[in-house]
C-alpha cells in the first residue's frame, strides 16, 4: 500500500483513511454526486480522443461549428455590452465587434440548421437518445428567441421596425401582457441574461447527453440485421478511428 | 476604405445588395427575402456537400 504520494511526497490522505480503517464516507451527498458523476461520465469518456468510424464524415462538423460560433457569439457581446450602443453604432471598432457579433449569430444559426437536418435524416433520437433530440429542439427554440430579442435591441430604426411589426402578432398569442416587444429595457434583459443562460445551459446538458449516450449509429445496411448500438440502447460504437 | 475593402465590398454587394430595400419573392401566401432564399439554398447546398464529401481522418483517409 502506498502511503505516501511519489509526486507530492506527502502522505495520500485516502491511503491514510483506509489503513486507519476509515473508510470514505460514502453517504456524504457530495460523495454521491462525485460518484455518480464520475462513473457516467469518466474523464476519457467526457473528452474522448477516439471516435467511432462512422463519425469520419463532414456531417458531424457542424454541432461542434455551432459552438464554436456560440463561444464567439457570447465573447462579442460581452465586449459589446461593456461599451453599449454609442460606441457599436458609431466607433469602428465597436461596428467591427457588432458585425462580429452578427456575423457568429448567422454562422451559428446556419451550422445548427444543418446539424438538425443532418440528425433529423439519421433518426439521431434512436438509442435512449432521445432527451439529446429534446436538449437540441429547445436550444435551437430558445436561440431563435434569442436571435429576436438581438435584433430588438440594436437601438436602431430596424429594431423599432422589427418591434412595431412583431407586436401584433405577439399580442394576438396573449404573451404581449408578460412580454412587450416595445419595452427595450425589457428585450435587452432577455437578451442578454436570460436566454444567454437558457441557451448555455441547454447546450451544456446537450452535449453532456451526447457524451453519455455517444453519437447515434448509422441505420443497418440492406441485408444487415438490425440490433446495433442505436436499437440495443448502448452507450457508445466501437471507437476505432484515430 | 482600404482598396481590399472596396473591391470585396463590389464584389459581393454585386452580389446582394443590402443598401436598399429588399427584393421579395411571392409564391402564394410565401413572402420571403432574396437574402433569406440565398441563405436557405446555401444551408442545403452545404448539407448535400457535407454527405457527398469524403471526410480525409487523422490517418490520411484511412478507416
Amino acid at each position: 500500500m502506498t502511503i505516501v504520494d511519489p509526486k507530492t511526497e506527502r502522505p495520500d490522505q485516502a491511503d491514510l483513511d483506509k489503513a486507519a480503517g476509515r473508510p470514505e464516507d460514502a453517504d456524504q451527498w457530495t460523495a454521491k454526486i462525485r460518484n455518480t458523476a464520475v462513473e457516467a461520465l469518466p474523464p476519457q469518456k467526457l473528452l474522448p480522443d477516439r471516435q467511432p468510424a462512422y463519425v469520419a464524415s463532414w456531417i458531424y462538423v457542424f454541432g461542434v461549428t455551432t459552438i464554436a460560433a456560440l463561444v464567439v457569439v457570447i465573447g462579442t457581446g460581452l465586449v459589446l455590452s461593456i461599451f453599449g450602443p454609442n460606441w457599436w453604432h458609431v466607433s469602428s471598432t465597436g461596428l467591427f465587434v457588432n458585425s462580429l457579433h452578427l456575423w457568429s449569430v448567422e454562422i451559428f444559426m446556419f451550422a445548427m440548421v444543418v446539424h438538425l437536418w443532418g440528425k433529423f435524416f439519421m433518426a439521431a433520437w434512436r438509442g435512449k437518445r432521445k432527451a439529446t433530440w429534446i436538449t437540441g429542439v429547445v436550444s435551437f427554440l430558445v436561440s431563435v428567441g434569442a436571435a429576436f430579442t438581438g435584433y430588438l435591441s440594436q437601438q436602431n430604426f430596424d429594431s423599432q421596425w422589427i418591434s412595431t411589426q412583431a407586436k401584433d402578432g405577439i399580442n394576438s398569442t396573449g404573451a404581449g401582457a408578460i412580454f412587450n416587444v416595445t419595452n427595450f429595457g425589457q428585450m435587452i434583459m432577455w437578451h442578454i441574461v436570460l436566454l444567454p443562460l437558457c441557451i448555455v445551459a441547454i447546450v451544456g446538458i446537450h452535449v453532456l447527453m451526447v457524451r453519455l449516450r455517444g453519437v447515434v449509429t448509422p441505420f443497418p445496411a440492406k441485408g444487415e440485421t438490425p440490433g446495433g448500438d442505436a436499437e440495443a440502447g448502448a452507450t457508445s460504437g466501437a471507437e476505432v478511428q484515430a | 476604405m482600404s482598396s481590399a475593402a472596396i473591391v470585396l465590398g463590389t464584389l459581393f454587394g454585386s452580389l446582394i445588395d443590402l443598401n436598399k430595400p429588399g427584393n421579395y419573392i411571392h409564391w402564394g401566401f410565401i413572402q420571403m427575402s432574396y437574402g433569406n432564399l440565398l441563405v436557405i439554398l446555401l444551408m442545403v447546398i452545404v448539407f448535400f456537400a457535407a454527405i457527398l464529401i469524403p471526410f480525409r481522418s487523422h490517418k490520411g483517409g484511412e478507416r
